[in-house]
């Protein structure tokens, strides 16, 4: 959990929930909004360093989802989550990000350089290569090639992956930020894990390969 | 037996099917599909490995910080929303091509035979276009002016901001497109050619990060002085100013050298 600071709940006795914050945000009180900034970085930021995959840019996009947020607060249904909302905000900021990035790259106007970036790297994350199960974790290799398949992922399937497995967005929330039905979400979801576990499969079962699946025996 | 698909086994793994109970017990009496869920648990196991880094007790108090300065006095209204900059140039643009259209139709429908209501349909077409390009050009030269006199505030800065240009060049983008389609509709292919060039500079600052390096504000400064995008829009724009004023008093004869002058810049 997201520890409160308590000067700031001192400041906001009555700021317990979400939508009591929105509410005096909306009535001009810019410190309600502080409440709500201070409760959900944390997670906003969880999802954003996944899906972009390095911090500097995870930092960027807490910083722009809540900033967009507090702009469009007005829009914002009452009856709704904050914390789902914002979500969304930093998922389709993450995936506008990713994409122009690429665009980026693309024309190598300037080449990306990761300054802070450097917790992707395989050797500072190395703890023990011991290929034991237990040390999976801390196997350079897998790392390595488990930030290569997620990398390989489109921006819709990364998203798809990180916001149903690793965030347990439902799928009419995935669907809304990808701009899709809520099967087509689905399908995503499932394209995303196929590829993961394909490329993937190798380095991490030491059973049996996959067999033709739907078959009968 | 029918073995579960390796898609109907990722969607009960990832709880997004609707056949969970029949999928479970299937589950429970076949081991080769246990055995096929359990490998597919084993990627995703792995990859639940992968540590996000712990950005600090004191993020979301970080956050705050960085944000805070940036934020507007109040929130936007949802009614405010309509009113937003971006919306509006993109309405005001839509607005005087219809002004255009509605005249030239008015006009048309009146009096087809008369070559002098021609001649003012012209002219009332060209005067509105000329109006809102020009304006347009004005606003874009503002705007790259200000890029290319952007400057950290500090030698030492390592990054600058160029947001608000970024998100001007993102309004000015809208505006741009339907000037470009409008004058190649009127065949003015100069004005389209400069509009088409302001147009890929514009698309290059709408996607620049809103922060950049000083060696990136550079390259940016270049791409914009190589191209002399500025100059043209200069030319173009003070052109559209003399056509304004003469398209009153005089048939727009001089279009030609006019064009072949623009066509030089």
């Amino acid at each position: 959990m997201i520890r409160m600071q308590p000067s700031v709940e001192s400041t906001q006795a009555i700021a317990d929930s979400d939508a009591v914050a929105v509410e005096r945000t909306l009535a001009g009180d810019r410190e309600a909004f502080r409440v709500l900034v201070e409760r959900h970085s944390h997670n906003v930021f969880r999802l954003a360093y996944r899906m972009t995959g390095n911090r500097q840019d995870a930092e960027e996009v807490v910083q722009e989802a809540f900033l967009r947020a507090y702009q469009k607060l007005g829009q914002f249904a009452a009856r709704a989550n904050f914390g789902t909302w914002v979500y969304r905000i930093a998922a389709n900021y993450a995936i506008d990000r990713m994409r122009r990035r690429k665009k980026e790259e693309a024309r190598k106007i300037e080449p990306v350089v990761h300054e802070e970036g450097t917790e992707n790297d395989p050797v500072t994350l190395v703890h023990d290569a011991a290929p034991t199960p237990e040390r999976l974790a801390h196997n350079v290799e897998l790392r390595k090639q488990m930030e290569i398949a997620l990398a390989a992922l489109s921006h819709s399937e990364r998203t798809a992956f990180v916001m149903r497995h690793w965030e347990g967005c439902a799928i009419e929330e995935i669907a809304e930020v990808l701009k899709s039905s809520s099967g087509a979400a689905k399908n995503t979801v499932f394209r995303a894990v196929q590829k993961l576990r394909l490329a993937l499969q190798p380095f991490v079962g030491s059973g049996p390969q996959a067999r033709a699946m739907g078959t009968e025996s | 037996m029918k073995h579960m698909t390796e898609e109907e086994l990722i969607a009960y793994r990832e709880g997004v099917t609707a056949e969970r109970v029949g999928v479970a017990r299937h589950l429970a009496v076949c081991e080769e599909c246990r055995a096929e869920l359990e490998r597919i648990e084993a990627v995703l196991a792995a990859l639940d490995t992968l540590p996000v880094p712990n950005p600090g007790d004191d993020y979301g108090r970080r956050v705050w910080q960085q944000i805070a300065p940036r934020l507007p006095e109040r929130p936007v209204e949802w009614w405010q929303s309509w009113f937003e900059p971006k919306r509006l140039g993109a309405l005001a643009a839509v607005a005087a091509l219809l002004v255009i259209a509605f005249l030239a139709g008015r006009i048309t429908k009146h009096d087809r035979a008369s070559g002098d209501v021609v001649a003012n349909k012209e002219q009332i077409r060209e005067r509105v276009l000329v109006v809102a390009v020009g304006e347009h050009l004005g606003r874009s030269e503002m705007m790259l002016v200000e890029l290319s006199n952007a400057a950290p505030v500090h030698p030492a800065q390592k990054q600058v901001d160029i947001s608000a240009e970024q998100r001007r060049a993102e309004d000015l983008l809208d505006e741009n497109r339907l000037y470009r389609q409008t004058a190649l509709q009127e065949g003015d292919s100069a004005l389209a050619s400069v509009l088409d060039e302001l147009e890929r500079v514009l698309l290059d600052v709408a996607h620049s990060p809103g922060e950049v390096t000083p060696a990136q504000l550079e390259k940016i400064r270049q791409k914009i002085q190589s191209q002399g995008i500025l100059f043209k829009v200069r030319v173009v724009g003070r052109e559209l100013e003399e056509r304004q004023k003469a398209i009153a008093p005089a048939p727009a004869e001089h279009n030609s050298s006019r064009e072949s002058e623009r066509n030089k810049a």
